[in-house]
C-alpha cells in the first residue's frame, strides 16, 4: 500500500519535474552568462503552444516537440537582440515578452482548433518492473532527452572554452571584454540556449504530458525555474535538485487529498518561492552568484 | 578630459529612470520620428493578427471605440479601468526614479486589496472613517509587502527584481488562503451551496462614491484620487528636494552617496511607497468596482500598470494619458466579443505598444552616436582609447 502510493507520487513528481529541468538547464546557463532571464516563462509557454500547433498541423508530436524548441529559440532571439544588442533593460524586455506571449497564445487558442497530439511512452523492459523506482523507466520518451541535455549543459559550461568565456562574461564583463571576448555576443548565445531548452520544456509539458494546450498552461512554472536556479546557488546539481523538490511539492499538493493527509495546499504552492527567497537571504553574501548578474554591459562604461 | 565629447549615458537609462534632466536636443526629434514609425508598425501587426484570424480590423477598431470613448458610458468605463492603472503606474514611477525596479505590483495590489477588505468587513464605525481607514490600510499592506523586498535588498543585498517577482506568487497564495479560511475572509455561506473562495461583499454604504448617474458620465472617487496623486507627484518629483534626491540616487548612486544620500533610507522608502500605491490601487478596485476579495481581483492591473509607467518613461504627467489609453483599451475589450475576435487581442496590443515606446529612445541614441562617431573617426587616435567610442559593438 505504502509502496504503491509512494510510486504514484514519485511518478507524478517526475512528470512535473521534467519540464522544469529542461528549462532550468537553459536558465542556469543564461544566468551564468549574466542574464537573469525572466522571460523563461514566456519561452516555455510559447514552446508549449508551438509544439501543439505544429504537432496537430503535421500530425507528428515529435515534429511538434522540436518545433516547440524552435519557437522558444525565436522568443529568445527577440529577447537577446533587444536586451543585449540595443541594451534595453532585460527585465523590461522579459516582462513585455511574458505578457505578449500570454496574450498571443490565448488569442490564437481561441481562434484556431487544435487536435490532440501526444508523444508515446517508452517503457524500458525489465527495469520498469522494479517496485517504487520502476516509474523512472516508464516515461514519455522526451523524458530521456534529459539524460542528454543535462550532461551536455554541464559540459558546455564547465569544460569548454565557450563555457569558460560565458562564465567570465557573467562574472566580470569588463575584464572579459578587454581580453577579447565579445560580451554581448556570448550573452545572446546563452539566451538562445535558454530559449531552446525552455521551449523544449514547454513542449514536453504540452505534447509530452497533457497532449493539448490550454490557456496559460505553464502557470508560473518559468518563475519556479528561476527560483530553482537561485535555490541551487547557480550550480547545475543544486538547480536540478531544486527542480525535483519543487516538482515533488507540486505532486504532493495534488496527491495529498486522496492520501488523506492534511497539509496546506497554498503553502505547498508557495514553497518554491519561499525557499528561494530564504536561500537568497541566507546566502546573499556568498561568492556563488555571478557578479555581473543582470548588469548590462556596454564598452567604456564602468 | 575629452573636450566637448557628448555625454554618454548607459543605454539602459533610456528606459528606466530617465528623468529629463537633459535639455531636449536633436535626438528628441529623431526619437519622436522613430516612435511614430514603431507605433504604426505595432498597429499594423495587430491588424494583421486580426485579419489572419478572420476578423475585420475596422470592426475591431469600431468595437474598441464604442466600448471606450464613444459616449459618456464608455468614458465612465474607461476611467474606472484607468484609475487603478494610474495608481500602480505612479508607484512604479517613484521606484524607477530611485533606480530600484519594482516588478511585483501585482502581488502588492493583491495584498492591499486583502488588507483593505479585512478592515472594511471587520471595522465598525462611521462610513467615511471606515472607508478612509480601509484605503490607508490597503496602501500600508502593499507598502509592507514591497517593504519585505526593500529590507532584503538593503540588509542582505538580494536583487529587488527577483524578490518582488517571487513575492508576487507568494501573495497570490496568501490571498487564496485568506479566502479559503472561514476564520479569515471566506464568505459566510448563505445556507445554499458551499461557500465559494471569495469574501463577503463590502456593504453598500462602504463602497466608494461616484459622481453622476449611469447614462451620464460617472467619475468615481478612485479616479479623482488617482488624478490628485498624479498632480502632487508630478510636482514633487519634478520640483521638490525629495524628487531631486530621488533622481540623483537613480542616475548615479555613487555621486548620490558622496552627496550624503542614504540609499537604504531613500531608495527603501521609494520601494515601500511604490508598493503602497499598488496597494491603494487594490483598495480602490475592491471598494470601487469588485466589492469582494477574489483571487482574481488583481486581473493583471499590476502588470499593466507597470507597463503604463514604462511607456510614460517614469513621468507622472505622461502616465495620466497613457493610463487613460490603456484603460480605454481594457474598457473596449469587453465589446470585442461581438466581432468574434478574442479580447486577448488587447493584451497583445498593449505589449506591442510598450515595445513601440521603449525601443525608439534607445535606437535613437545609438543612431546619434553612430552619426557623431562617423564625424569623429579622423581625430580618434589622439584621444585616450577608453574614451573613444570608435567602434561600436552594438550595430543597430
Amino acid at each position: 500500500m505504502w509502496l504503491d502510493d509512494g510510486g504514484t507520487v514519485l511518478a507524478s513528481a517526475l512528470r512535473l519535474t521534467a519540464p522544469l529541468a529542461f528549462a532550468a538547464c537553459g536558465e542556469y546557463l543564461a544566468e551564468r552568462a549574466g542574464t537573469l532571464n525572466i522571460s523563461v516563462e514566456g519561452m516555455m509557454l510559447s514552446g508549449a503552444f508551438g509544439a501543439i500547433a505544429v504537432g496537430s498541423a503535421t500530425g507528428s508530436p515529435t515534429v511538434g516537440l522540436f518545433a516547440g524548441a524552435l519557437v522558444g529559440l525565436l522568443v529568445a532571439l527577440v529577447h537577446a537582440n533587444l536586451s543585449h544588442r540595443i541594451q534595453i533593460n532585460t527585465f523590461v524586455v522579459g516582462l513585455v515578452i511574458n505578457i505578449f506571449v500570454l496574450g498571443m497564445t490565448s488569442f490564437l487558442l481561441q481562434t484556431t482548433e487544435f487536435s490532440r497530439s501526444q508523444v508515446g511512452v517508452l517503457r524500458v523492459p525489465g527495469l520498469a518492473e522494479i517496485p517504487l523506482l520502476g516509474v523512472l523507466f516508464e516515461q514519455r520518451w522526451p523524458f530521456y532527452l534529459l539524460l542528454l541535455v543535462v550532461p551536455l549543459t554541464w559540459f558546455l559550461v564547465n569544460r569548454t572554452r565557450w563555457g569558460l568565456e560565458l562564465r567570465a562574461v557573467g562574472e566580470n564583463p569588463q575584464a572579459a571584454d578587454v581580453s577579447g571576448i565579445k560580451v554581448n555576443v556570448r550573452r545572446r548565445q546563452a539566451l538562445m540556449w535558454c530559449g531552446v531548452m525552455s521551449g523544449l520544456g514547454g513542449a514536453y509539458l504540452s505534447v509530452g504530458l497533457v497532449g493539448s494546450f490550454n490557456n496559460n498552461m505553464t502557470a508560473g512554472r518559468g518563475f519556479i525555474v528561476i527560483a530553482a536556479v537561485i535555490f541551487g546557488a547557480w550550480r547545475l546539481k543544486g538547480t536540478l535538485l531544486g527542480c525535483f523538490l519543487f516538482g515533488a511539492a507540486d505532486a504532493l499538493r495534488l496527491a495529498l487529498p486522496s492520501l488523506g493527509v492534511e497539509l496546506n495546499a497554498q503553502l505547498l504552492v508557495a514553497a518554491p518561492y519561499l525557499l528561494a527567497l530564504a536561500v537568497m537571504v541566507v546566502m546573499a553574501k556568498s561568492q556563488r552568484e555571478p557578479r555581473a548578474l543582470s548588469k548590462p554591459f556596454e564598452r567604456g562604461l564602468v | 578630459m575629452t573636450g566637448p565629447a557628448p555625454v554618454r549615458r548607459p543605454l539602459a537609462s533610456y528606459v528606466v529612470g530617465s528623468t529629463g534632466l537633459r535639455r531636449p536636443s536633436a535626438d528628441a526629434w529623431r526619437t519622436a520620428g522613430i516612435t511614430v514609425g514603431c507605433v504604426a508598425l505595432a498597429m499594423a501587426l495587430a491588424a494583421l493578427l486580426v485579419t489572419i484570424s478572420d476578423g475585420s480590423p475596422s470592426e475591431v477598431v469600431d468595437a474598441l471605440y464604442t466600448g471606450s470613448i464613444a459616449d459618456a458610458a464608455g468614458w465612465s468605463q474607461t476611467f474606472v479601468n484607468a484609475a487603478p492603472l494610474l495608481l500602480v503606474a505612479l508607484g512604479a514611477c517613484i521606484a524607477n526614479r530611485a533606480g530600484v525596479f519594482n516588478i511585483g505590483q501585482e502581488g502588492q495590489l493583491l495584498i492591499g486589496a486583502m488588507v483593505g477588505c479585512f478592515v472594511a468587513l471587520r471595522l465598525q464605525g462611521p462610513a467615511w472613517l471606515v472607508i478612509t481607514v480601509a484605503l490607508v490600510a490597503a496602501a500600508a499592506g502593499g507598502g509592507a509587502w514591497s517593504g519585505i523586498s526593500a529590507a532584503m535588498y538593503y540588509t542582505r543585498g538580494v536583487n529587488v527584481v527577483v524578490t518582488t517577482l517571487l513575492l508576487t506568487f507568494v501573495a497570490a497564495q496568501v490571498v487564496q488562503f485568506a479566502v479559503l479560511s472561514p476564520s479569515l475572509l471566506q464568505e459566510q455561506g448563505m445556507g445554499n451551496g458551499p461557500a465559494r473562495p471569495q469574501s463577503d461583499a463590502v456593504p453598500e454604504f462602504l463602497r466608494l462614491a461616484s459622481f453622476g448617474q449611469y447614462p451620464d458620465l460617472t467619475i468615481g472617487v478612485g479616479a479623482i484620487l488617482a488624478v490628485v496623486a498624479t498632480v502632487v507627484l508630478a510636482v514633487l518629483l519634478g520640483r521638490s528636494r525629495w524628487g531631486f534626491r530621488l533622481s540623483m540616487l537613480g542616475l548615479n548612486p555613487l555621486a548620490a552617496r558622496h552627496a550624503g544620500i542614504r540609499a537604504s533610507r531613500l531608495g527603501g522608502s521609494a520601494l515601500v511607497l511604490s508598493g503602497a500605491f499598488a496597494g491603494l490601487a487594490g483598495g480602490v478596485i475592491l471598494m470601487g468596482t469588485v466589492f469582494r476579495l477574489q483571487p482574481a481581483i488583481s486581473n493583471n492591473f499590476g502588470w499593466d500598470g507597470l507597463l503604463v509607467a514604462l511607456v510614460a518613461r517614469s513621468r507622472p504627467g505622461l502616465a495620466l494619458p497613457v493610463a487613460v489609453l490603456f484603460g480605454g483599451l481594457r474598457a473596449g475589450s469587453s465589446y470585442l466579443a461581438s466581432t468574434g475576435v478574442p479580447s486577448y487581442l488587447v493584451d497583445v496590443i498593449q505589449a506591442l505598444l510598450v515595445l513601440a515606446f521603449v525601443v525608439p529612445p534607445v535606437l535613437s541614441a545609438l543612431w546619434g552616436r553612430r552619426i557623431r562617431n562617423r564625424g569623429a573617426v579622423p581625430e580618434s587616435p589622439a584621444r585616450p582609447s577608453a574614451a573613444a567610442p570608435a567602434k561600436e559593438e552594438v550595430p543597430v
